[in-house]
């Protein structure tokens, strides 16, 4: 049985020994109730792939769009997620937490 | 993250190796820093290194005070050690391996290895007390002991109360428990060290069925783990 919280970096390791471009991004401030602690991973492919999670789900798809953002410009990003911001307000991190989450390419 | 600088993270976690990157998460500059490895293009002081090998040490992840150093630690795997192959082990192995434990089912009774269909999991056709010799337990290992045969149990326990285990549980109604206890503390162990045993095992959910038994098992390993880090 597959451990599930190591999926994100085999899946990356999967598809980097494959030769796809990828991207890691990873929870690295969490304030208040955030559904996810620090360090953890959502792997990303070229393809729009994608492995693990840094929220229960909320903010992933615009993690995704950075990742990929950052697997063509090979530039790292930080993102920011919480109640205050409009964004993220809009795509439901209800829980009144806030994240901060590294985004960055294997290249 | 540099290709080079990934795969020997890569090679570090497969092998269950504790590991750290360390990223400047202003510059992007990173360094991967292993027991024997270190692979990257940032330059860390003598105390920002100190720090990481603490955080390593607890397996913590975490932002360096007051300074831009992000530390992603890779803990070596968690490991459980289950004894006897029996129907509540078949639920408990793989919920566990789902967990992130790395499980080994000891069990010297071929007839039930191979009917414990543990095709995914490591299973020692050992003796308790040369299984628990081989593999070593340590403050990352918890021992569930699921035979209710003395003969195998037994052996196994006290080598668990001679390790570092962070957990240590033992199947059986109240009484099989007060008969164990009392077998054990002839062996020598003092109260404090038998304080140590989970028994009658498991979190209070009113479990029935083996699979649910394991959720009370399983429960119960986490819970002692996160308390003690809490």
């Amino acid at each position: 049985m597959h451990n599930v919280d190591a999926d994100p970096l085999d899946r990356l390791t999967e598809w980097h020994a494959a030769g796809k471009k990828t991207a890691l991004a990873t929870v690295i401030k969490t304030w208040g109730s955030s559904p996810r602690p620090v360090g953890s991973h959502l792997a990303v492919s070229e393809d729009g792939d994608f492995a693990g999670s840094v929220s229960g789900g909320c903010i992933e798809g615009l993690v995704i769009e950075a990742a990929l953002a950052t697997i063509t410009s090979g530039e790292p990003a930080q993102l920011e997620f919480g109640v205050t911001n409009d964004m993220a307000w809009e795509v439901g991190l209800a829980c009144g937490g806030k994240v901060q989450v590294y985004v960055e390419s294997i290249s | 993250m540099k290709a080079d600088l990934f795969e020997a993270l890569s090679l570090n976690i497969a092998a269950h190796k504790a590991c750290a990157v360390v990223t400047d998460i202003e510059a992007g500059s990173q360094i991967l820093i292993g027991a024997d490895t270190r692979i990257g293009d940032l330059k860390l002081k003598e105390e920002q290194l100190a720090v990481v090998n603490q955080l390593i040490v607890g397996d913590v992840s975490g932002q360096i005070d007051e300074t831009n150093l992000f530390v992603r630690v890779y803990g070596p795997a968690l490991r459980l050690i289950i004894v006897g192959a029996v129907h509540i082990a078949q639920a408990l192995a793989p919920m566990a391996q789902l967990a992130g434990f790395k499980v080994t089912v000891i069990d010297p009774r071929e007839a039930f290895v191979r009917a414990g269909r543990l095709s995914e999991v490591e299973a020692l056709t050992d003796w308790p007390n040369e299984g628990m010799h081989k593999l070593q337990p340590d403050s990352r290992t918890a021992v569930v002991t699921l035979t209710h045969d003395p003969k195998l149990d037994d052996p196994a326990l006290a080598a668990a109360l001679r390790s570092k285990a962070f957990y240590i549980g033992s199947l059986g109604s109240n009484r099989t428990h007060a008969k164990r206890l009392a077998r054990l503390t002839e062996d020598g162990f003092s109260e404090r060290d038998l304080d140590r045993i989970h028994g009658p095992v498991g979190l209070d959910i009113k479990a029935k069925t083996p699979s649910e038994i394991a959720v009370s098992i399983l429960g119960e390993i986490v819970a002692t783990r996160r308390r003690a880090a809490a």
